[in-house]
């Protein structure tokens, strides 16, 4: 069964609270100089051969559901 | 008398508080199910606040899908008042019927006041029985409750007069402009993040300015049936 990686992150101009409070932590462990953006990760197990129409309906399911792209942007790949 | 549907999804809190209010205010609440599919012929809609499936995903993405949600976006573009409160606002977002998203508080808590707003626009079913620029105190309660949308959109709700609510003093959660509620260019669906339904009784609330609310859709019934 194939698998199909869907990541969505907020995208660059809207304030993500998440990523600062990590970002934040971070810096009090001692890791500096990292920022982090914290976003989503979907694996997506496809029934039956991942043809060229499957893998546009889960862009499609990324676009109608798993992915807001009011304020977040998505990628959809196939894991090798 | 008008007929008042509040629906209640999987996870709603305030969908009785809603109900209690829309019976003070002399309507019939019909409490309207996620899962049906049919409005059963009520003239107004209220979603109300809570956490609509969990939250999970994103707040009000998975309620959007629900089947009594067709029914309410088809109702709404012929016209149909809605409000949304807090989650709501957050379904009707998802919906698409209103613009922008509601992002986690900047301040990264959960705000819970009563909260100081002025009436930006009294043009809407929702808000007819307010005076323009008028101050009120509603309850706010949320985590979620940052309004943020593009820069042309934000021009556009603004020049449209389509922003209904603003916060006034400290802002809660980050919200763009300020903004605590918003309308459709038709001004039949208003979204706010502030409750109403909590400021309709003195025994539980500070102010009762959550009245008007349900009053501005009588008169907007009212004209309807005149």
């Amino acid at each position: 069964m194939a698998r199909v990686i869907v990541d969505v992150m907020p995208k660059p101009e809207i304030l993500d609270p998440q990523g600062k409070a990590v970002t934040g932590a971070l810096r009090r462990l001692g890791f500096d100089g990292l920022t982090v953006r914290q976003g989503k990760r979907f694996e997506v197990q496809v029934e039956g051969d991942l043809t060229d129409e499957r893998l546009e309906q889960v862009r499609e399911a990324a676009e109608k559901l798993l992915a807001n792209t009011v304020i977040e942007a998505f990628d959809v790949r196939v894991e090798q | 008398m008008s007929r008042i549907g509040v629906v209640t999804f999987p996870g709603s809190l305030d969908d009785h508080d809603a109900q209690r209010a829309v019976r003070l205010a002399g309507h019939e609440p019909v409490a309207l199910w996620h899962a049906h599919e049919s409005l059963q012929g009520v003239d107004a809609v209220i979603l109300p606040g809570g956490f609509s499936y969990g939250d999970y995903l994103r707040c009000g993405a998975i309620a959007r899908f629900s089947p009594i949600m067709t029914e309410v976006i088809n109702g709404a573009n012929d016209g149909l008042p809605v409000l949304g409160i807090c989650n709501g606002f957050q379904v009707l977002c998802e919906s698409h019927l209103l613009p922008g998203a509601l992002i986690r508080n900047d301040v990264r808590t959960f705000v819970c006041r009563d909260q100081a707003l002025r009436v930006e626009s009294v043009d809407t079913v929702w808000t007819g029985a307010f005076e323009a620029g008028q101050q009120i105190t509603i309850v706010l309660k949320n985590g979620e409750g940052g309004f943020v949308a593009d820069a042309d959109t934000l021009a556009r709700l603004e020049g449209e007069n389509q922003v209904v609510f603003r916060y006034l003093g400290d802002n809660p959660n980050g919200s763009l402009n300020d903004i605590a509620g918003i309308t459709n260019a038709r001004g039949n669906v208003v979204g706010l993040m502030p409750h109403p339904e909590h400021n309709t009784e003195e025994l539980t609330s500070p102010s009762l300015d959550g009245r008007p609310f349900f009053a501005s859709l009588e008169r907007h019934i009212g004209a309807l049936v005149s």
